[in-house]
C-alpha cells in the first residue's frame, strides 16, 4: 500500500529528468538575462539624464508649469507610487479587499497593473507638457544604443548591400564591426574561463590581469627571440610559453593557499602588482625595442596567429582556439575525474577530504590552470592582434573577466556567451562614443551594474519577483565576503 | 466553540513532489495537538505554510472562524501564530531581553529602548508560565533548554496564542525534555493552544491531547494517546508494521580487524581529546562506543578514518599500520565511514544523488574509465542503490540538498555499505532520523556484521548502543573507562560510567534487563 502512495507522489524518473533539464536551462538563463536587461535600463536613464538637450528641455518645461501642471505632476507621482506598490505585491492588497483567488491570478493582476502604470505615467507626463522631453530622452537613448549595436554588429542594410554588390572590399567593411567584436571577445573568453575555473574550485582568482601580463610577456619573448621556426612549431610554442607564464603566476598564490592557508584574494592582487611592475621594467630594459617608447620588438611572422580574412579585418585563429579551449575546459570540469575532484573541493572541501581527495593538490592544480588560461588571453592578444607588447596593453581584460565569469555562471558555455557579449559591448562602445557622443564609460557603468546584480541576485529576484529555486543552487565560490 | 485554528484542504506542490495533499487539521482551544510523521512526510512544509514562509497552492487557513491569508511571518504573528524552529533564531551576544525585543522593540519617548520595561514583562511572563528565564542573562551563557524557553518567551511577548514547536526535543537532554513538557502543560492550562511536531512516539503519547499522523503528504489518521500504542503509531507513520527491536543472533567474533594501541589525539584547540586509548574490534562483532557527546568520540573516529593525525600510539587495520595514513589509503583497505555530520562531511549537497553515490569510488572502474568519468555507469549504479536502499528521491539527478535528512543519510549508507566492507565506522548513524529509517539502518549494520565486517558504532543514544552492540566501550574525558559485554550491561550502569563513575567501585549489574529501542 505504501508503494502505491509513493508512485502517485513521486513522478517517474524520466519525466522528472526531462523537466529538470528545461528548468535548469531556464534557471541558468533568467537571472543573467534579467540582470543585463536591468543594467541596460538603468544605463538608459543615465544616458537620458546626462544628455544636455534633455536637461535643457526639462528645465524649460518645468519653468513654464502652472498650478494645474503641478497638481498633475503630484498626481503622476501618486500613480507611479501606488501603481508600483500594487504591481509588486498585488496579492496582499487584493486579500485586504477580500478578493478570493489564487496566487497565480494575483500575479497576472500585478503584470497588468505594471503595464497600466507605465502607460498612465507616460500619458500624464505628455498631458502636463513633458512630451518633448520624453521624446528627446527616447532619441538620446535609442541613438546611443543604436550606435552601440551598429558599432558592434554592423549595419544590416550595409551588409545586405555589400553582399548583393559582391564587392570583396565592401563586404569586408560591412562585416568589419562584427569581426572586431569577435576579436575583442577572444581574450575575454580565455580570461573568463580562467576565473570560472577558479570559482569551480572555490578560489577567487583576482589575479587574472597579472597572469595575463606575464603570459603576454613570455609569449612575446618566445615570439621575437626565437626565429627561423616554421609557424606550426612556433605558434604552439609561443602560446605554450604564455600559458606557462600565467601558470607560474597562478602557482605562487596556489601554493601559498594550499600550504599555509594564505588567502588567494590577497596574494593574487599582490601578484598583479608584481606583474605590472615587472612588465614595466622589462619593457624599459631587457625587452625594450631600440627607440624612445617602452615597447617590445615585433614577434617573428612565424609566431603570428594567422588572420583569416584580408585587411582590414583582424579576425584571427585565436577565436577558434578560445572556443576549443572552452570545450576542453567543459570536458575537464564535467567529464574528467580531475574536474570532479576540483568541483568537489570547491563545493564541499570537508566532503572532498572525507572522500580521500587531496585538497592541496587540487587547489594548486586549479590555480595553475586558471593562471594558464589567463596567460593564454595575454598570449592571444600579443600573437594575434598587436604583434608586440606595450605597457598597459590589456586595459582590464583580467578584471572584467571576474564579472564575466559571474555572468556566465562559471560554466564554460556561459563564459563563451558572456565573453561574446563583453567583447561586443567593448567594440561597440567606441562607435557609440564617436557617433552619439556618449562617453564609453557608460559601458563600464553597465558592466558594473551587471556585476552588482549578479553578485546580489536578491535584487533581481526582488525586482522581478522571481521565486528562489529552493535547493541545489550552484555555489559559485566560497569566501565571498568572508 | 469554533476551533482556534483550522486548516482546510491545504495542498502544496514542489517540482516533482506533492508535499502536502489536501491536508485538513483543526486545533482546539487549550489543546496540545501532535503532528507526527516521518522525515519528508510534509510536516515542516505544512507548518511553513502556516507561518507564511510558503504559500499554499490550494486550501484555506481559518483562525478563530475567520479565513486569513498569511504571506509572511509577520502576518502569522499578527494572527497570533508563533513558531519555535528546530534551530533557534537567537543572537548569542545579546541578552535575553534584547533578543526578545528584537524586531518588536519597546521604546520610551519613541527612540530609546525600554530595556527595563521589557525585562519586567519577560519576568512576568516567565513567572506566569513557570519558564524560569532571567531577562538580563546573555543568551550565549544559557544551556540549550533555556534558550528554547527564550524562543517561547519571544512568542508570548508578541501575544501569540497558537504556538508551533518544530521538533523541540531533538536538541534537549532527557532532563530538559521533562522541563519542556511541564512548560508546555502550563502554557496550555493558561489558554494557549499548541502544535507539536515530532517523530518521537514516546513523547507524543506522554504529552499530546490529539495526534495527527502524516505520511507522504497526506493525513493518514487522527487519534488520541488513550486509543493507540507506540506500535500502531509507528505502523501508521511508516505504512507497515515496524519492528521496534533489533533482531540479531549472537556475534561470532573472528580475527582482529581494527586495533588501536595507546592512541593519543588532540582536538582543534590542541587539548587532549583521546587519551591513551587501546581497543580492538574483531570481524563479525559490533563494538559500541558510549559516551556523552564531546568526550573524544569525534576525534577517535577522525583519527581512525585518516581525517586527523594522532600524537602518539598506533592504528592497525587488518595488520597494516595505518597510523597517520591518508583517508584514501584507509578507504581502500575496505573501511566504510558513515560520518557524524552528514551534511558537512558525507555529502556534497549541491551534487545530484548519483554523484554523491560515486563520491568514494569516482576514480576507479566502473565509475571512471581512465580519466573519463562514466556518467552512464554512475547513474545506473545510483539507480540500483536508490532502489535497493529505498532512497526516496524524484530521480538520481536530484541534488542531495533537496532530500530529507533521512534520505540523505540513506544515500550515505547506500554508498558506504555497497562496497566490500571489512570495517564499518558508523558515527551517529541515525541521528535525527525517523522510525522507518532507523529500523532500516540498524538492519543494515547488523547485516554487515553478519557478513563478517567489524563494526565500530559511535552513538550518543544509549538505546541505540544497547540495541546493536556486542561489546560496549564507555568513553569519558578521552579515556575508555570500561569495556563491558552488552549482554550484562544496563542503561543505568552505562549511564553511571558515562557520567564519570569509577568502574572499580560501581556495582556491575548481574543480568541484562530487557531494553527497548526508543524511537
Amino acid at each position: 500500500m505504501a508503494e502505491s502512495v509513493l508512485r502517485e507522489v513521486i513522478p517517474p524518473v524520466t519525466e522528472a529528468r526531462h523537466r529538470s533539464l528545461w528548468q535548469r536551462a531556464w534557471e541558468a538563463i533568467q537571472l543573467p538575462a534579467l540582470a543585463l536587461l536591468t543594467a541596460f535600463l538603468v544605463g538608459g536613464f543615465i544616458i537620458a539624464l546626462s544628455d544636455f538637450k534633455v536637461l535643457e528641455a526639462l528645465a524649460d518645461t518645468t519653468s513654464r508649469l502652472n498650478a494645474i501642471g503641478y497638481i498633475l505632476l503630484v498626481m503622476t507621482v501618486a500613480v507611479l507610487v501606488g501603481g508600483t506598490a500594487f504591481s509588486r505585491r498585488p496579492e496582499i492588497i487584493l486579500s485586504r479587499l477580500r478578493f478570493v483567488g489564487n496566487v497565480g491570478q494575483a500575479r497576472w493582476f500585478g503584470v497588468v497593473s505594471a503595464v497600466l502604470t507605465i502607460g498612465a505615467v507616460i500619458g500624464l507626463l505628455v498631458v502636463i507638457g513633458f512630451g518633448p522631453v520624453l521624446w528627446l530622452a527616447w532619441n538620446a537613448v535609442t541613438s546611443a544604443y543604436g550606435a552601440l549595436l551598429e558599432g558592434s554588429l554592423g549595419n544590416p542594410l550595409q551588409i545586405v548591400a555589400a553582399l548583393s554588390s559582391g564587392d570583396a572590399r565592401a563586404i569586408g567593411l560591412a562585416f568589419y564591426p562584427i569581426s572586431e567584436s569577435l576579436v575583442a571577445s577572444t581574450p575575454y573568453i580565455f580570461a573568463g574561463l580562467a576565473v570560472a575555473l577558479g570559482f569551480r574550485c572555490g578560489l577567487f582568482n583576482i589575479g587574472a590581469e597579472g597572469q595575463l601580463f606575464i603570459g603576454a610577456l613570455t609569449s612575446v619573448f618566445v615570439g621575437y627571440a626565437i626565429t627561423g621556426l616554421p609557424a606550426v612549431v612556433h605558434i604552439p610554442l609561443a602560446l605554450g610559453a604564455g600559458a606557462l607564464g600565467g601558470a607560474i603566476w597562478g602557482l605562487v598564490p596556489g601554493l601559498l593557499k594550499a600550504r599555509v592557508g594564505a588567502h588567494e584574494v590577497i596574494n593574487t592582487i599582490m601578484m598583479n602588482y608584481i606583474a605590472f611592475r615587472l612588465s614595466e621594467w622589462l619593457l624599459n630594459g631587457p625587452m625594450k625595442r631600440p627607440g624612445a617608447v617602452p615597447v617590445s620588438p615585433f614577434i617573428a611572422e612565424s609566431a603570428q596567429l594567422p588572420r583569416l580574412f584580408p585587411d582590414p579585418i583582424r579576425f584571427h585563429l585565436g577565436f577558434f582556439i578560445a572556443l576549443g579551449v572552452a570545450a576542453f575546459i567543459w570536458w575537464f570540469l564535467f567529464k574528467s575525474r580531475w574536474g570532479f575532484e576540483i568541483r568537489t573541493v570547491g563545493a564541499n572541501p570537508n566532503a572532498a577530504r572525507y572522500a580521500g581527495m587531496n585538497i592541496a593538490f587540487n587547489i594548486i592544480l586549479a590555480m595553475c590552470m586558471s593562471g594558464a588560461l589567463a596567460g593564454l588571453a595575454g598570449a592571444n592578444e600579443v600573437l594575434g592582434v598587436n604583434y608586440n607588447l606595450a605597457n598597459a596593453f590589456s586595459s582590464g581584460y583580467g578584471f572584467d573577466s571576474i564579472a564575466l565569469a559571474l555572468l556566465g555562471r562559471s560554466h564554460p558555455l556561459g563564459v563563451v556567451l558572456a565573453g561574446l557579449l563583453f567583447g561586443t559591448l567593448r567594440s561597440g562602445g567606441t562607435r557609440m562614443q564617436n557617433v552619439a557622443q556618449i562617453p564609453i564609460d557608460i559601458i563600464i557603468v553597465i558592466q558594473a551594474l551587471v556585476i552588482a546584480f549578479m553578485a546580489a541576485p536578491a535584487i533581481i529576484r526582488a525586482i522581478y519577483r522571481i521565486v528562489k529555486p529552493g535547493e541545489g543552487e550552484v555555489v559559485f565560490t566560497r569566501g565571498w565576503g568572508r | 466553540m469554533a476551533p482556534v485554528l483550522e486548516l482546510r484542504n491545504i495542498t502544496k506542490r514542489f517540482p516533482g513532489v506533492l508535499a502536502n495533499d489536501r491536508i485538513s487539521l483543526t486545533l482546539e482551544q487549550n489543546e496540545i495537538h501532535a503532528l507526527l510523521g516521518e522525515n519528508g512526510a510534509g510536516k515542516s512544509t505544512l507548518m511553513n505554510i502556516l507561518y507564511g514562509l510558503y504559500q499554499p497552492d490550494e486550501g484555506e487557513i481559518i483562525v478563530r472562524g475567520r479565513p486569513i491569508k498569511i504571506h509572511s511571518p509577520s502576518d502569522a504573528i499578527r494572527a497570533g501564530i508563533g513558531m519555535v524552529h528546530q534551530h533557534f533564531m537567537l543572537v548569542p551576544v545579546l541578552t535575553v531581553a534584547e533578543n526578545v525585543m528584537l524586531g518588536d522593540e519597546m521604546l520610551t519617548a519613541g527612540v530609546f529602548l525600554d530595556r527595563r520595561g521589557a525585562a519586567q514583562r519577560i519576568r512576568d511572563l516567565s513567572k506566569q508560565y513557570g519558564l524560569e528565564v532571567d531577562p538580563d542573562a546573555y543568551v550565549k551563557d544559557l544551556p540549550v533548554g533555556v534558550q528554547q524557553r527564550v524562543e517561547i518567551i519571544k512568542l508570548l511577548f508578541r501575544n501569540a496564542d497558537i504556538l508551533i514547536l518544530d521538533e523541540p526535543t531533538a536538541v534537549l537532554t532527557p532532563q530538559e525534555v521533562n522541563d519542556l513538557f511541564k512548560v508546555i502543560r502550563s502554557l496550555v492550562d493558561q489558554g494557549k493552544s499548541l502544535i507539536f511536531i515530532t517523530h518521537k512516539l514516546k513523547e507524543v503519547l506522554a504529552t499530546a491531547d490529539r495526534i495527527t499522523v502524516l505520511r507522504a503528504g497526506r493525513v493518514v489518521g487522527s487519534t488520541t494517546p488513550a486509543q493507540t500504542t507506540e506500535a500502531s503509531l509507528a505502523a501508521m507513520m511508516v505504512g507497515r508494521e515496524v519492528s521496534l527491536e533489533v533482531e540479531k543472533a549472537r556475534a561470532k567474533p573472528g580475527e582482529v580487524v581494527l586495533s588501536l594501541e595507546h592512541l593519543e589525539v588532540l582536538d582543534d584547540r590542541l587539548n587532549v581529546a583521546v587519551d591513551d586509548v587501546t581497543l580492538e574490534v574483531r570481524a563479525g562483532e559490533i563494538l559500541g562506543v558510549a559516551g556523552v557527546q564531546g568526550n573524544g568520540q569525534t576525534e577517535l573516529v577522525e583519527v581512525i578514518t585518516g581525517l586527523r593525525r594522532p600524537v602518539s600510539g598506533s592504528i592497525h587495520i587488518l595488520g597494516h599500520d595505518v597510523t597517520g595514513a591518508s583517508p584514501r589509503r584507509i578507504t581502500e583497505l575496505g573501511v566504510a565511514h558513515v560520518p557524524e555530520d552528514r551534511q558537512r562531511d558525507g555529502l556534497v549537497l549541491s551534487y545530484p544523488v548519483a554523484d554523491n553515490i560515486a563520491l568514494q569510488e569516482y576514480y576507479k572502474p566502473p565509475f571512471a574509465k581512465g580519466v573519463v568519468i562514466d556518467e552512464q555507469a554512475i547513474q545506473k549504479e545510483a539507480a540500483r542503490l536508490v532502489q535497493q536502499f529505498d532512497v526516496r528521491t524524484p530521480s538520481v539527478q536530484t541534488p542531495a540538498a533537496a532530500l530529507s535528512g533521512g534520505n540523505q543519510q540513506k544515500v550515505i549508507v547506500a554508498r558506504e555499505l555497497s562496497r566490500p566492507v571489512k570495517l564499518l565506522v558508523a558515527s551517529q548513524p541515525t541521528r535525527g532520523l525517523d522510525v522507518g529509517s532507523i529500523e532500516y539502518i540498524h538492519q543494515q549494520i547488523v547485516r554487515k556484521r553478519d557478513e563478517g565486517a567489524a563494526v565500530l558504532l559511535i552513538s550518543s543514544e544509549l538505546d541505540e548502543i544497547l540495541a546493536l552492540s556486542d561489546r560496549i566501550a564507555v568513553m569519558y574525558r578521552g579515556r575508555v573507562v570500561a569495556v563491558v559485554d552488552a549482554e550484562t550491561a544496563t542503561k543505568e550502569y552505562l549511564g553511571l560510567l558515562m557520567a564519570g563513575a569509577d568502574p572499580a567501585t560501581t556495582p556491575a549489574p548481574e543480568r541484562r534487563q530487557r531494553v527497548e529501542v526508543v524511537t
